[in-house]
Protein backbone atom coordinates (compact mmCIF):
# COMPACT_ATOMS: atom_id res chain seq x y z
CA UNK A 1 0.00 0.00 0.00
CA UNK A 2 2.40 2.64 0.80
CA UNK A 3 6.53 2.03 0.16
CA UNK A 4 9.01 4.28 1.39
CA UNK A 5 12.24 3.14 -0.32
CA UNK A 6 15.94 4.55 1.14
CA UNK A 7 14.81 8.42 0.70
CA UNK A 8 17.13 11.11 1.79
CA UNK A 9 17.13 14.66 2.01
CA UNK A 10 19.85 17.03 3.40
CA UNK A 11 19.22 20.58 3.87
CA UNK A 12 22.17 23.17 3.83
CA UNK A 13 22.56 25.24 6.31
CA UNK A 14 25.19 28.49 6.14
CA UNK A 15 26.16 29.38 9.58
CA UNK A 16 26.30 33.18 9.15
CA UNK A 17 25.45 35.58 6.51
CA UNK A 18 28.73 36.67 5.73
CA UNK A 19 30.09 33.46 6.06
CA UNK A 20 30.68 30.98 3.24
CA UNK A 21 30.75 28.36 6.38
CA UNK A 22 28.23 25.66 5.50
CA UNK A 23 26.55 22.68 7.29
CA UNK A 24 24.86 19.97 5.39
CA UNK A 25 21.66 19.13 7.84
CA UNK A 26 20.72 14.97 7.15
CA UNK A 27 17.79 15.74 8.05
CA UNK A 28 16.12 12.51 6.41
CA UNK A 29 18.92 9.76 5.66
CA UNK A 30 18.33 6.82 3.94
CA UNK A 31 15.17 5.70 5.24
CA UNK A 32 12.31 2.65 4.12
CA UNK A 33 9.49 0.92 5.01
CA UNK A 34 6.11 0.40 3.74
CA UNK A 35 2.60 -0.17 5.39
CA UNK A 36 0.01 -2.82 5.02
CA UNK A 37 -3.54 -1.34 4.49
CA UNK A 38 -5.89 -0.28 7.16
CA UNK A 39 -2.12 -0.39 9.46
CA UNK A 40 -0.72 2.46 11.36
CA UNK A 41 2.75 2.78 11.23
CA UNK A 42 3.84 4.49 14.16
CA UNK A 43 6.77 6.73 13.82
CA UNK A 44 8.48 7.70 17.12
CA UNK A 45 11.70 9.21 17.64
CA UNK A 46 13.81 12.70 19.12
CA UNK A 47 12.70 16.44 18.41
CA UNK A 48 14.56 17.16 15.41
CA UNK A 49 15.52 13.55 14.16
CA UNK A 50 13.37 14.38 11.00
CA UNK A 51 10.29 12.95 11.34
CA UNK A 52 7.96 15.84 10.03
CA UNK A 53 10.81 16.22 6.71
CA UNK A 54 9.41 12.74 6.48
CA UNK A 55 6.02 13.38 6.44
CA UNK A 56 6.72 16.29 4.12
CA UNK A 57 8.60 13.77 1.56
CA UNK A 58 5.74 11.44 1.91
CA UNK A 59 2.83 13.60 1.02
CA UNK A 60 4.92 15.72 -1.75
CA UNK A 61 5.35 18.70 -0.29
CA UNK A 62 9.33 18.34 -0.27
CA UNK A 63 10.81 16.32 -3.05
CA UNK A 64 13.76 13.64 -1.88
CA UNK A 65 17.01 14.05 -3.20
CA UNK A 66 17.06 10.32 -3.59
CA UNK A 67 15.09 7.65 -3.25
CA UNK A 68 11.00 6.87 -3.85
CA UNK A 69 7.68 6.85 -2.67
CA UNK A 70 5.13 5.09 -4.05
CA UNK A 71 1.47 5.26 -2.81
CA UNK A 72 -1.48 3.29 -4.28
CA UNK A 73 -4.10 6.30 -3.92
CA UNK A 74 -4.80 9.74 -2.35
CA UNK A 75 -3.01 10.75 0.44
CA UNK A 76 -3.90 13.78 2.85
CA UNK A 77 -2.14 14.67 6.25
CA UNK A 78 -2.68 16.38 9.69
CA UNK A 79 -0.35 18.71 11.19
CA UNK A 80 0.80 19.08 14.68
CA UNK A 81 0.00 23.16 14.87
CA UNK A 82 -3.66 23.49 14.46
CA UNK A 83 -3.47 26.84 14.86
CA UNK A 84 -1.20 27.06 11.74
CA UNK A 85 -2.86 24.30 9.37
CA UNK A 86 -6.31 26.39 8.96
CA UNK A 87 -6.02 29.14 6.77
CA UNK A 88 -7.08 32.38 9.13
CA UNK A 89 -9.37 33.80 6.11
CA UNK A 90 -11.04 30.86 5.35
CA UNK A 91 -14.76 29.82 6.19
CA UNK A 92 -14.78 26.09 7.70
CA UNK A 93 -17.11 25.45 4.84
CA UNK A 94 -14.25 26.65 2.42
CA UNK A 95 -11.69 25.21 4.19
CA UNK A 96 -13.04 20.99 4.19
CA UNK A 97 -14.58 21.36 0.68
CA UNK A 98 -11.61 23.08 -1.36
CA UNK A 99 -10.62 19.60 -2.28
CA UNK A 100 -13.97 19.19 -3.70
CA UNK A 101 -13.86 22.88 -4.98
CA UNK A 102 -10.94 22.44 -7.38
CA UNK A 103 -12.66 19.12 -8.45
CA UNK A 104 -15.39 21.03 -9.95
CA UNK A 105 -17.79 19.49 -7.87
CA UNK A 106 -21.06 21.27 -7.62
CA UNK A 107 -22.43 23.99 -4.27
CA UNK A 108 -25.03 21.20 -3.42
CA UNK A 109 -22.50 18.09 -2.85
CA UNK A 110 -19.64 20.07 -1.57
CA UNK A 111 -21.83 21.34 1.19
CA UNK A 112 -23.36 17.81 1.72
CA UNK A 113 -20.05 16.35 2.25
CA UNK A 114 -18.60 19.29 3.66
CA UNK A 115 -21.36 18.16 6.43
CA UNK A 116 -21.06 14.86 6.14
CA UNK A 117 -16.73 15.57 7.08
CA UNK A 118 -17.55 17.24 10.26
CA UNK A 119 -19.69 15.27 11.48
CA UNK A 120 -17.50 12.30 11.35
CA UNK A 121 -14.97 14.03 13.74
CA UNK A 122 -18.44 14.67 15.58
CA UNK A 123 -18.28 18.34 14.79
CA UNK A 124 -22.27 19.04 13.53
CA UNK A 125 -23.02 22.28 15.22
CA UNK A 126 -25.22 23.64 12.04
CA UNK A 127 -23.24 27.05 11.98
CA UNK A 128 -19.72 25.98 12.11
CA UNK A 129 -19.76 26.15 8.72
CA UNK A 130 -19.86 29.97 8.38
CA UNK A 131 -17.35 30.72 11.20
CA UNK A 132 -13.39 31.01 10.94
CA UNK A 133 -10.79 29.23 12.38
CA UNK A 134 -9.94 31.52 15.42
CA UNK A 135 -13.94 30.86 16.61
CA UNK A 136 -12.41 27.26 17.86
CA UNK A 137 -10.22 25.53 20.32
CA UNK A 138 -7.55 23.83 20.21
CA UNK A 139 -9.25 20.55 19.97
CA UNK A 140 -12.05 21.43 17.60
CA UNK A 141 -9.50 22.99 15.25
CA UNK A 142 -7.66 19.50 15.11
CA UNK A 143 -11.28 17.38 14.21
CA UNK A 144 -11.92 20.32 11.46
CA UNK A 145 -8.19 19.45 9.89
CA UNK A 146 -9.11 16.06 10.39
CA UNK A 147 -12.63 16.73 8.29
CA UNK A 148 -10.14 18.35 5.61
CA UNK A 149 -8.02 15.32 4.92
CA UNK A 150 -11.61 13.25 5.02
CA UNK A 151 -13.76 14.82 2.50
CA UNK A 152 -12.07 13.67 -0.48
CA UNK A 153 -11.61 9.75 1.15
CA UNK A 154 -8.22 9.32 0.76
CA UNK A 155 -6.44 5.67 1.51
CA UNK A 156 -3.91 6.54 4.14
CA UNK A 157 -3.30 9.75 5.63
CA UNK A 158 -0.09 11.51 7.57
CA UNK A 159 -0.36 12.11 11.36
CA UNK A 160 2.67 14.79 12.29
CA UNK A 161 2.22 15.13 15.72
CA UNK A 162 -1.74 15.17 15.78
CA UNK A 163 -2.09 15.63 20.04
CA UNK A 164 0.77 16.98 20.63
CA UNK A 165 -0.24 20.44 20.49
CA UNK A 166 -3.41 19.43 22.64
CA UNK A 167 -4.42 19.95 26.19
CA UNK A 168 -3.99 16.45 27.60
CA UNK A 169 -7.38 16.13 28.57
CA UNK A 170 -8.57 15.80 24.94
CA UNK A 171 -5.58 14.44 23.30
CA UNK A 172 -7.33 10.66 23.85
CA UNK A 173 -10.72 12.46 22.73
CA UNK A 174 -8.89 12.76 19.01
CA UNK A 175 -6.71 9.57 19.18
CA UNK A 176 -9.62 7.28 20.03
CA UNK A 177 -11.94 9.33 16.98
CA UNK A 178 -8.89 8.55 14.99
CA UNK A 179 -8.42 4.54 15.57
CA UNK A 180 -12.04 4.61 15.22
CA UNK A 181 -12.21 6.41 11.82
CA UNK A 182 -9.76 3.60 10.54
CA UNK A 183 -11.46 1.07 11.52
CA UNK A 184 -14.52 2.25 9.87
CA UNK A 185 -12.87 3.45 6.80
CA UNK A 186 -10.00 1.09 6.55
CA UNK A 187 -7.85 4.40 6.32
CA UNK A 188 -3.68 3.35 6.05
CA UNK A 189 -1.89 5.97 8.85
CA UNK A 190 1.54 6.90 9.58
CA UNK A 191 1.66 8.55 12.94
CA UNK A 192 3.65 10.63 13.97
CA UNK A 193 5.05 11.09 17.60
CA UNK A 194 7.88 11.66 20.17
CA UNK A 195 5.88 9.50 22.39
CA UNK A 196 6.43 6.54 22.64
CA UNK A 197 3.16 5.75 24.97
CA UNK A 198 1.13 7.13 22.60
CA UNK A 199 2.80 5.90 19.31
CA UNK A 200 2.21 2.28 20.93
CA UNK A 201 -1.45 3.21 21.52
CA UNK A 202 -2.08 3.81 17.90
CA UNK A 203 0.38 1.77 15.90
CA UNK A 204 0.44 -1.97 14.10
CA UNK A 205 3.88 -1.61 13.76
CA UNK A 206 6.67 0.52 15.39
CA UNK A 207 9.10 2.62 13.44
CA UNK A 208 12.36 3.89 15.98
CA UNK A 209 13.79 7.35 14.26
CA UNK A 210 17.30 8.81 15.10
CA UNK A 211 19.32 11.71 13.35
CA UNK A 212 17.33 10.67 9.91
CA UNK A 213 17.72 6.82 10.52
CA UNK A 214 15.18 4.19 11.16
CA UNK A 215 17.33 2.31 13.94
CA UNK A 216 14.75 -0.28 14.69
CA UNK A 217 11.06 -1.51 13.04
CA UNK A 218 8.90 -4.41 14.47
CA UNK A 219 5.37 -4.35 15.75
CA UNK A 220 4.04 -2.41 18.21
CA UNK A 221 4.54 -5.33 21.23
CA UNK A 222 7.96 -5.66 20.62
CA UNK A 223 8.71 -2.36 20.97
CA UNK A 224 7.89 -2.50 24.39
CA UNK A 225 8.75 -5.76 25.23
CA UNK A 226 12.00 -6.78 23.83
CA UNK A 227 13.66 -3.49 21.98
CA UNK A 228 16.32 -4.26 20.52
CA UNK A 229 18.13 -1.18 19.60
CA UNK A 230 20.12 0.51 22.21
CA UNK A 231 17.96 3.81 21.64
CA UNK A 232 14.98 2.50 21.95
CA UNK A 233 15.22 1.29 25.24
CA UNK A 234 16.68 4.83 26.06
CA UNK A 235 13.12 5.85 24.64
CA UNK A 236 11.43 3.81 26.98
CA UNK A 237 13.72 4.30 29.94
CA UNK A 238 13.18 8.08 29.19
CA UNK A 239 9.14 7.44 29.83
CA UNK A 240 7.86 9.40 32.73
CA UNK A 241 6.30 6.71 35.09
CA UNK A 242 3.24 7.50 36.55
CA UNK B 1 -10.97 53.26 16.52
CA UNK B 2 -7.25 55.42 15.79
CA UNK B 3 -7.10 58.67 16.12
CA UNK B 4 -4.99 59.13 12.78
CA UNK B 5 -7.02 57.01 10.67
CA UNK B 6 -9.99 59.06 11.56
CA UNK B 7 -8.59 62.32 11.12
CA UNK B 8 -7.09 61.15 7.91
CA UNK B 9 -10.09 59.74 6.21
CA UNK B 10 -12.13 62.53 7.09
CA UNK B 11 -9.65 64.85 5.14
CA UNK B 12 -9.53 62.42 2.23
CA UNK B 13 -12.98 61.77 2.14
CA UNK B 14 -13.64 65.58 1.88
CA UNK B 15 -11.02 66.22 -0.74
CA UNK B 16 -13.07 63.40 -2.58
CA UNK B 17 -16.76 65.06 -2.24
CA UNK B 18 -14.87 67.92 -3.38
CA UNK B 19 -13.34 66.36 -6.75
CA UNK B 20 -16.58 64.51 -7.41
CA UNK B 21 -18.90 67.22 -7.30
CA UNK B 22 -16.57 70.06 -8.42
CA UNK B 23 -18.97 71.28 -10.69
CA UNK B 24 -21.55 71.98 -8.33
CA UNK B 25 -18.94 73.25 -5.69
CA UNK B 26 -16.61 75.58 -7.82
CA UNK B 27 -19.04 78.77 -8.44
CA UNK B 28 -16.97 79.91 -10.98
CA UNK B 29 -15.47 78.22 -14.35
CA UNK B 30 -11.74 77.38 -13.70
CA UNK B 31 -10.93 78.69 -16.80
CA UNK B 32 -12.91 81.59 -17.62
CA UNK B 33 -10.12 84.70 -17.73
CA UNK B 34 -10.97 88.01 -16.75
CA UNK B 35 -8.50 90.82 -17.38
CA UNK B 36 -10.43 93.06 -15.05
CA UNK B 37 -10.09 90.67 -11.88
CA UNK B 38 -6.64 90.17 -11.90
CA UNK B 39 -4.76 88.88 -8.63
CA UNK B 40 -7.31 89.53 -6.41
CA UNK B 41 -6.88 89.25 -2.69
CA UNK B 42 -9.36 86.60 -0.95
CA UNK B 43 -12.82 88.08 -0.86
CA UNK B 44 -16.71 86.58 -0.72
CA UNK B 45 -16.65 86.37 -4.21
CA UNK B 46 -13.23 84.83 -4.53
CA UNK B 47 -12.69 82.82 -1.84
CA UNK B 48 -8.91 82.21 -2.57
CA UNK B 49 -8.14 85.35 -4.64
CA UNK B 50 -7.51 85.25 -8.44
CA UNK B 51 -4.81 84.87 -10.72
CA UNK B 52 -2.68 87.04 -12.77
CA UNK B 53 -5.15 85.96 -15.23
CA UNK B 54 -8.14 86.82 -13.17
CA UNK B 55 -9.08 83.03 -12.92
CA UNK B 56 -10.86 82.03 -9.89
CA UNK B 57 -8.09 80.02 -7.33
CA UNK B 58 -10.89 78.07 -5.75
CA UNK B 59 -12.40 76.42 -8.60
CA UNK B 60 -9.40 75.70 -10.28
CA UNK B 61 -8.02 74.38 -7.18
CA UNK B 62 -11.71 72.49 -6.61
CA UNK B 63 -11.04 70.87 -10.11
CA UNK B 64 -7.32 70.55 -9.59
CA UNK B 65 -8.17 67.77 -6.38
CA UNK B 66 -9.68 65.47 -9.07
CA UNK B 67 -5.87 65.04 -10.72
CA UNK B 68 -4.10 65.03 -7.52
CA UNK B 69 -6.71 62.13 -6.26
CA UNK B 70 -7.05 60.63 -9.46
CA UNK B 71 -3.13 60.45 -10.12
CA UNK B 72 -2.55 58.79 -6.52
CA UNK B 73 -4.99 56.20 -6.75
CA UNK B 74 -4.42 55.22 -10.48
CA UNK B 75 -0.48 55.21 -9.75
CA UNK B 76 -0.67 53.32 -7.10
CA UNK B 77 -3.43 50.34 -8.31
CA UNK B 78 -0.65 49.96 -11.15
CA UNK B 79 2.01 49.74 -8.88
CA UNK B 80 0.10 47.45 -6.63
CA UNK B 81 -0.83 45.24 -9.94
CA UNK B 82 2.70 45.21 -10.27
CA UNK B 83 4.60 44.55 -7.34
CA UNK B 84 2.03 42.01 -6.01
CA UNK B 85 2.49 40.15 -9.19
CA UNK B 86 6.02 40.46 -9.07
CA UNK B 87 7.04 40.13 -5.48
CA UNK B 88 4.12 37.16 -5.31
CA UNK B 89 5.85 35.17 -7.52
CA UNK B 90 9.60 36.16 -6.50
CA UNK B 91 8.26 34.99 -3.22
CA UNK B 92 6.19 31.80 -4.20
CA UNK B 93 8.84 30.15 -6.60
CA UNK B 94 11.85 31.27 -5.33
CA UNK B 95 14.89 30.11 -7.27
CA UNK B 96 15.82 31.69 -11.04
CA UNK B 97 12.36 33.65 -10.69
CA UNK B 98 12.92 35.39 -7.55
CA UNK B 99 16.74 35.81 -8.89
CA UNK B 100 15.77 38.02 -12.08
CA UNK B 101 12.70 39.99 -10.25
CA UNK B 102 15.11 40.46 -7.58
CA UNK B 103 17.79 41.86 -9.79
CA UNK B 104 14.88 44.15 -11.23
CA UNK B 105 13.73 45.25 -7.76
CA UNK B 106 17.40 46.73 -7.59
CA UNK B 107 18.00 48.40 -10.89
CA UNK B 108 14.82 50.18 -9.68
CA UNK B 109 15.99 51.03 -6.77
CA UNK B 110 19.51 52.05 -7.58
CA UNK B 111 17.94 54.68 -10.38
CA UNK B 112 16.79 58.44 -8.92
CA UNK B 113 12.90 57.83 -9.49
CA UNK B 114 12.11 61.28 -9.98
CA UNK B 115 14.97 61.99 -12.63
CA UNK B 116 14.29 58.86 -14.31
CA UNK B 117 10.07 59.90 -14.26
CA UNK B 118 11.19 63.21 -15.62
CA UNK B 119 13.03 61.58 -18.80
CA UNK B 120 10.65 59.24 -19.46
CA UNK B 121 7.60 62.29 -19.63
CA UNK B 122 10.03 64.33 -21.28
CA UNK B 123 10.24 61.93 -24.22
CA UNK B 124 6.57 60.54 -23.90
CA UNK B 125 5.43 63.69 -23.62
CA UNK B 126 3.54 65.55 -20.62
CA UNK B 127 0.02 64.40 -20.37
CA UNK B 128 -1.87 63.38 -16.94
CA UNK B 129 -2.33 59.68 -18.50
CA UNK B 130 1.65 59.60 -18.99
CA UNK B 131 2.06 60.95 -15.36
CA UNK B 132 -0.05 58.27 -13.79
CA UNK B 133 1.28 55.34 -15.85
CA UNK B 134 5.08 56.07 -15.57
CA UNK B 135 4.86 56.73 -11.66
CA UNK B 136 2.94 53.32 -11.42
CA UNK B 137 5.71 51.90 -13.30
CA UNK B 138 8.19 53.18 -11.63
CA UNK B 139 7.11 53.04 -7.94
CA UNK B 140 6.64 49.19 -7.83
CA UNK B 141 9.61 48.04 -6.32
CA UNK B 142 8.87 48.82 -2.34
CA UNK B 143 5.68 46.89 -2.67
CA UNK B 144 7.21 44.03 -4.23
CA UNK B 145 9.80 43.69 -1.97
CA UNK B 146 7.32 43.53 0.66
CA UNK B 147 4.91 41.50 -0.99
CA UNK B 148 7.87 38.95 -1.66
CA UNK B 149 8.83 38.75 2.23
CA UNK B 150 5.43 37.90 2.97
CA UNK B 151 5.19 35.20 0.92
CA UNK B 152 8.50 33.81 1.63
CA UNK B 153 7.13 33.18 5.31
CA UNK B 154 3.75 32.08 4.05
CA UNK B 155 4.60 29.43 2.24
CA UNK B 156 5.98 27.70 4.42
CA UNK B 157 3.03 27.62 6.87
CA UNK B 158 1.03 24.38 7.26
CA UNK B 159 -2.22 25.46 5.74
CA UNK B 160 -0.15 26.57 2.44
CA UNK B 161 1.36 22.90 2.46
CA UNK B 162 -2.02 21.09 3.08
CA UNK B 163 -3.22 23.14 0.18
CA UNK B 164 -0.73 21.23 -1.84
CA UNK B 165 -0.99 18.27 -0.87
CA UNK B 166 -5.11 18.44 -1.53
CA UNK B 167 -3.85 19.20 -4.91
CA UNK B 168 -4.44 22.86 -5.14
CA UNK B 169 -2.98 24.66 -7.91
CA UNK B 170 -0.16 27.53 -7.58
CA UNK B 171 -2.45 29.97 -8.88
CA UNK B 172 -5.12 29.14 -6.38
CA UNK B 173 -2.62 28.86 -3.78
CA UNK B 174 -1.16 32.21 -4.34
CA UNK B 175 -4.50 34.39 -4.78
CA UNK B 176 -6.38 32.63 -1.99
CA UNK B 177 -4.46 31.32 0.53
CA UNK B 178 -1.34 32.89 0.49
CA UNK B 179 -2.21 36.71 -0.93
CA UNK B 180 -5.06 37.55 1.63
CA UNK B 181 -2.36 36.83 4.48
CA UNK B 182 0.00 39.06 3.08
CA UNK B 183 -2.73 41.91 2.30
CA UNK B 184 -2.19 43.89 5.76
CA UNK B 185 1.28 45.18 5.06
CA UNK B 186 0.44 46.01 1.73
CA UNK B 187 -2.56 48.18 2.22
CA UNK B 188 0.25 50.09 4.45
CA UNK B 189 2.51 50.84 2.16
CA UNK B 190 0.01 51.51 -0.70
CA UNK B 191 -1.73 53.91 1.51
CA UNK B 192 1.48 55.53 2.23
CA UNK B 193 2.27 55.22 -1.27
CA UNK B 194 -0.49 57.29 -2.74
CA UNK B 195 1.04 60.60 -0.71
CA UNK B 196 4.08 59.88 -2.51
CA UNK B 197 2.19 59.78 -5.82
CA UNK B 198 0.52 62.65 -5.35
CA UNK B 199 4.04 64.48 -4.63
CA UNK B 200 5.38 63.52 -7.47
CA UNK B 201 2.51 64.75 -9.56
CA UNK B 202 2.25 67.89 -8.46
CA UNK B 203 6.05 68.34 -8.27
CA UNK B 204 6.12 67.34 -12.24
CA UNK B 205 3.20 69.71 -13.09
CA UNK B 206 4.96 72.45 -10.97
CA UNK B 207 7.92 71.51 -13.55
CA UNK B 208 5.52 72.16 -16.61
CA UNK B 209 5.63 68.13 -17.05
CA UNK B 210 2.26 67.19 -15.68
CA UNK B 211 -1.01 68.82 -16.38
CA UNK B 212 -0.53 71.37 -19.08
CA UNK B 213 -1.85 74.83 -18.51
CA UNK B 214 -4.66 76.27 -18.75
CA UNK B 215 -5.86 72.75 -17.17
CA UNK B 216 -6.06 73.28 -13.49
CA UNK B 217 -3.94 71.11 -10.94
CA UNK B 218 -2.64 71.63 -7.67
CA UNK B 219 1.27 71.86 -9.05
CA UNK B 220 0.99 73.90 -12.00
CA UNK B 221 -1.01 76.79 -9.57
CA UNK B 222 1.75 76.79 -7.53
CA UNK B 223 4.16 77.27 -10.57
CA UNK B 224 1.91 80.22 -11.50
CA UNK B 225 2.18 81.42 -8.58
CA UNK B 226 5.58 81.69 -7.40
CA UNK B 227 5.76 84.97 -9.06
CA UNK B 228 3.97 86.55 -7.44
CA UNK B 229 4.45 85.64 -4.27
CA UNK B 230 6.02 88.47 -3.09
CA UNK B 231 2.55 90.29 -3.69
CA UNK B 232 -0.41 87.48 -4.33
CA UNK B 233 0.01 84.78 -1.29
CA UNK B 234 -3.04 83.18 -2.00
CA UNK B 235 -1.53 81.45 -5.10
CA UNK B 236 0.99 79.78 -3.26
CA UNK B 237 -0.55 78.85 0.20
CA UNK B 238 -3.73 77.26 -0.87
CA UNK B 239 -2.58 74.85 -3.33
CA UNK B 240 0.68 74.70 -1.25
CA UNK B 241 -1.66 73.31 1.77
CA UNK B 242 -4.17 71.47 -0.27
CA UNK B 243 -0.87 69.22 -1.49
CA UNK B 244 0.46 69.00 2.13
CA UNK B 245 -2.93 68.28 3.98
CA UNK B 246 -3.06 65.65 1.42
CA UNK B 247 -0.26 63.88 1.46
CA UNK B 248 -0.16 64.14 5.34
CA UNK B 249 -3.73 62.70 5.61
CA UNK B 250 -2.85 59.60 3.30
CA UNK B 251 0.55 59.08 5.44
CA UNK B 252 -1.52 59.32 8.80
CA UNK B 253 -3.62 56.85 7.55
CA UNK B 254 -0.55 54.60 6.72
CA UNK B 255 0.60 55.03 10.17
CA UNK B 256 -2.33 54.43 11.68
CA UNK B 257 -2.88 51.05 9.56
CA UNK B 258 0.44 50.14 10.25
CA UNK B 259 -0.38 50.26 13.96
CA UNK B 260 -3.87 48.65 14.31
CA UNK B 261 -2.92 45.73 11.57
CA UNK B 262 0.93 45.02 13.22
CA UNK B 263 -0.25 42.78 16.32
CA UNK B 264 3.55 43.32 16.87
CA UNK B 265 3.43 47.25 17.75
CA UNK B 266 0.09 47.02 19.36
CA UNK B 267 1.10 44.70 21.93
CA UNK B 268 3.74 47.71 22.95
CA UNK B 269 1.01 49.62 23.22
CA UNK B 270 -0.81 48.44 25.89
N1 LIG C 1 13.46 23.68 5.50
C1 LIG C 1 14.53 23.35 6.24
N2 LIG C 1 15.72 23.95 6.03
C2 LIG C 1 16.80 23.62 6.75
N3 LIG C 1 16.81 22.72 7.72
C3 LIG C 1 15.66 22.08 8.01
C4 LIG C 1 14.45 22.36 7.28
N4 LIG C 1 13.47 21.59 7.78
C5 LIG C 1 14.01 20.84 8.77
N5 LIG C 1 15.33 21.13 8.92
C6 LIG C 1 16.24 20.47 9.86
O1 LIG C 1 16.14 19.09 9.69
C7 LIG C 1 16.16 18.42 10.93
C8 LIG C 1 14.92 17.58 11.08
O2 LIG C 1 13.78 18.43 11.24
P1 LIG C 1 12.30 17.87 11.41
O3 LIG C 1 11.39 19.01 11.52
O4 LIG C 1 12.04 16.89 10.33
O5 LIG C 1 12.41 17.10 12.79
P2 LIG C 1 11.26 16.51 13.70
O6 LIG C 1 11.69 15.14 14.05
O7 LIG C 1 9.94 16.67 13.08
O8 LIG C 1 11.37 17.41 14.99
P3 LIG C 1 10.24 17.88 16.02
O9 LIG C 1 10.13 16.78 17.04
O10 LIG C 1 10.82 19.11 16.61
O11 LIG C 1 8.98 18.09 15.27
C9 LIG C 1 16.31 19.49 11.99
O12 LIG C 1 17.66 19.58 12.34
C10 LIG C 1 15.86 20.75 11.29
O13 LIG C 1 16.55 21.86 11.81
MG1 LIG D 1 8.07 17.68 13.63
Amino acid sequence: MVEVDSIKKYFVKRNGFFTRDEKVVKAVDGVSFSIKKGETFGLAGGSGCGKSTLAKLITGILKPDEGTVSLNGAVDIVFQDPFGSLNPRMTIQEIVGEALYIRGKDKEEIEKRVRDSLRMVKLSDSNTLTKYPHQFSGGERQRIAIARALIHRPEFIVLDEPVSSLDVSIQAGILNLLKDLQQEHSITYLFISHDLRVVEFMSDVVGIMKEGSLVEVASAKDIYNSPKHEYTRHLIASIPTI
Amino acid sequence: MNKRIIFGLVVILGMMIIALFAPFIAQQDPLEINHDARLEPPSINHLFGTDNLGRDTFSRMVYGSRISLSVGFIAVLISLGIGISLGGLSGYYGGKVDGVIMRLVEIMYCFPTFFLIMMIITFLGPSIVNVMIVIGLTSWAGLCRLVRAEFLTLRERDFVHSAKVQGVSDMRIMFRHILPNAMAPVYVSATLSIGGAILIESALSFLGLGVQIPNPSWGNILTSGKNYMDYAWWLTVFPGFAILFTVLSFNLIGEGLREVLDPKLREKRR
